[in-house]
């Protein structure tokens, strides 16, 4: 436990001193966010028109889906780029060689994850409640609950990308990929009902989309649906494979 | 007092090649054991099995009494590392590096008082990617010895150092074992092993070529010396006849006699013995380069 609060902490400032990360974590959604919510406003679909944003307000509707982009922006571009510099410039050979386990490496990550992902979160909702109405969580513990198994499934995701990939500049790449198919067709940038049939079958299969479902059933008080079974599939699967495929060198 | 390493004839393979095979040596307390030979010839591979980071495909290991293995957890917590080809983030600061490893082994000496030791207070606050080679490589030095281990690895620890870092590294070295420590070094600076080390064994591909103290090297393998003065005396034909001459060459003035063993005695003995006292008399004896070449050319 020592070990893994140190290597916690150590972690974390040095994920702060990494400007990429900053930006990427707490700039981008935020950015993002306002001009959404700027440009659709938060009016919900009127009787008779086609449904959008799950019949809701788009701000209603973006917020929860960005709290949620918060925490797999933290996960998937910072996580494996770490892990994977980590592995190329030795140091988690020097880790190894000095008693540290994969478990207490991918801990710190989590932790770390959880740590950056509360304050992106925290500083998009303070902002977002200076410039617009939206509705406060349905529950909050529940919304605290969500938000762990969310970061906790990224950050097996990013786990999983950083053990296999070999090198930082691939980790940056696939990552980036990833994180910006799940932005545009993931929930968090158009609304799921106007993607064409093939960009939903994408969006179906990112693990963002079902993300931001979960975080906005429990939110906004829909019914729970397939998504949990799926992100808790992709959570599991990710940290077995990323703890089997792990490498120190 | 039981052996701190002892391998036996210890294997490994990488797929279909035989990386190193029938290796046996072992290392002895309070010394300091160096581990030579070309790029490629398992010396790397050899010390990353001892410490359990490979595991060996054949023979046996036994690091402080642990078979690294299958207790390489226990064993770590005893030794002291520093890889080859490993490093530390460049943001990471020193205390920073230095609290962090240290709190992985509960119970060691407190990391300030290894900071002070190994003279890193002033940079303390800097980060490692700051830090000269020569600092580099005392952190990491540090680092290897927060836990207080028994033993240290030390893999190239002076390659690309410039000249005057490299000495400042040897002090580093000689001070560890100094305070109990035992030191293998793997190497392949043949001054460096000269100068360091107690035992040397010497890996040609991924075998023992051999294990010998310098001296004991540099009398078995490479047992020339040559021995040179000046003089105008023209007949010097009773040379030949000292014990230990192999050949003498004349070149104006000078004199180069080469031959084995305490040839410089018995030239000196001979030349008083007819009245010749040349001022330059002087001897060249062969190092442990000479012994490297020698071996791994494919010599005795």
């Amino acid at each position: 436990m020592r070990t893994l609060a140190q290597l916690s902490w150590v972690e974390l400032k040095l994920f702060m001193r990494e400007p990429l990360t900053v930006v990427f974590s707490l700039a981008l959604p935020l950015i993002m966010l306002f001009v959404l919510c700027g440009v659709f406003g938060n009016e919900p679909s009127g009787p008779g028109e086609e449904i959008v944003y799950r019949g809701i307000g788009p701000t209603t509707y973006y917020i929860p889906a960005y709290v949620a982009l918060v925490i797999a922006s933290v996960c998937v571009i910072s996580i494996p780029i770490h892990l994977a510099g980590n592995r190329e410039q030795g140091v988690l050979k020097r880790f190894h060689a000095s008693s540290v386990t994969a478990p207490v490496v991918a801990g710190a990550e989590i932790v770390v994850a959880f740590v950056l992902s509360v304050a992106s979160a925290l500083t998009l909702l303070i902002a977002a409640s200076l410039a617009y109405d939206f509705d406060a969580p349905a529950s909050v513990p529940a919304v605290v609950g969500v938000f762990v198994f969310l970061t906790i499934g990224f950050a097996a995701l990013g786990i999983l990308l950083g053990a296999v990939l070999p090198t930082a500049r691939a980790a940056q790449a696939v990552g980036m990929v990833l994180w910006f198919v799940m932005l545009m067709l993931g929930g968090a940038g158009a609304p799921p009902e106007v993607l064409t049939g093939g960009m939903q079958a994408v969006s179906d299969v990112t693990p963002l989309s079902h993300a931001v479902q979960v975080i906005q059933d429990v939110w906004l008080g829909f019914d729970a649906g397939l998504s949990w079974a799926i992100f808790a599939v992709i959570l599991t699967l990710s940290s077995i494979l990323g703890l089997r495929f792990f490498r120190w060198e | 007092m039981p052996s701190v390493v002892v391998v036996d004839r210890f294997e490994k393979r990488y797929g279909s090649s035989i990386a190193v095979e029938d290796v046996s040596f072992s290392v002895e307390e309070g010394e300091i054991f160096g581990i030579l030979g070309p790029n490629g010839a398992g010396k790397t591979t050899t010390v990353e099995c001892l410490q359990g980071l490979r595991k060996a495909d054949g023979g046996k290991l036994r690091v402080l009494g642990y078979d690294p293995d299958h207790e390489a957890t226990q064993l770590r917590r005893r030794i002291g590392s520093q890889l080859q080809e490993s490093a530390l983030p460049d943001r990471i600061k020193v205390w920073e590096a230095l609290r962090l490893f240290s709190s992985l082994v509960p119970g060691g000496p407190d990391w300030k008082t290894v900071m002070e030791q190994w003279d890193l207070t002033d940079k303390r606050a800097a980060t490692f990617g700051s830090l000269s080679g020569g600092q580099q490589q005392r952190l990491f030095v540090a680092l290897a010895l927060v836990n207080d281990p028994e033993l240290v690895f030390l893999d190239e620890m002076t390659t690309g150092l410039d000249p005057s870092s490299r000495r400042i590294a040897w002090g580093l070295i000689r001070q560890i074992r100094d305070g109990g420590t035992t030191v293998v070094l793997v190497t392949h600076f043949m001054e460096e092993a000269e100068n360091l080390c107690d035992r040397v064994a010497v890996i040609k591909k991924g075998r023992i070529a051999a294990i010998d103290t310098p001296d004991g090297l540099i009398r078995r393998y490479a047992d020339n010396a040559e021995v040179t003065f000046s003089t105008d005396q023209a007949d010097l034909a009773f040379l030949h006849r000292v014990e230990g001459v192999a050949g003498v060459k004349r070149e104006g003035r000078r004199i180069s006699v080469t031959g084995q063993g305490a040839v410089l005695a018995h030239v000196a003995a001979a030349l008083v013995a007819r009245g010749l006292a040349p001022f330059d008399l002087q001897m060249r004896r062969a190092n442990l380069e000479d012994v490297f070449l020698s071996i791994t050319n494919g010599g005795k």
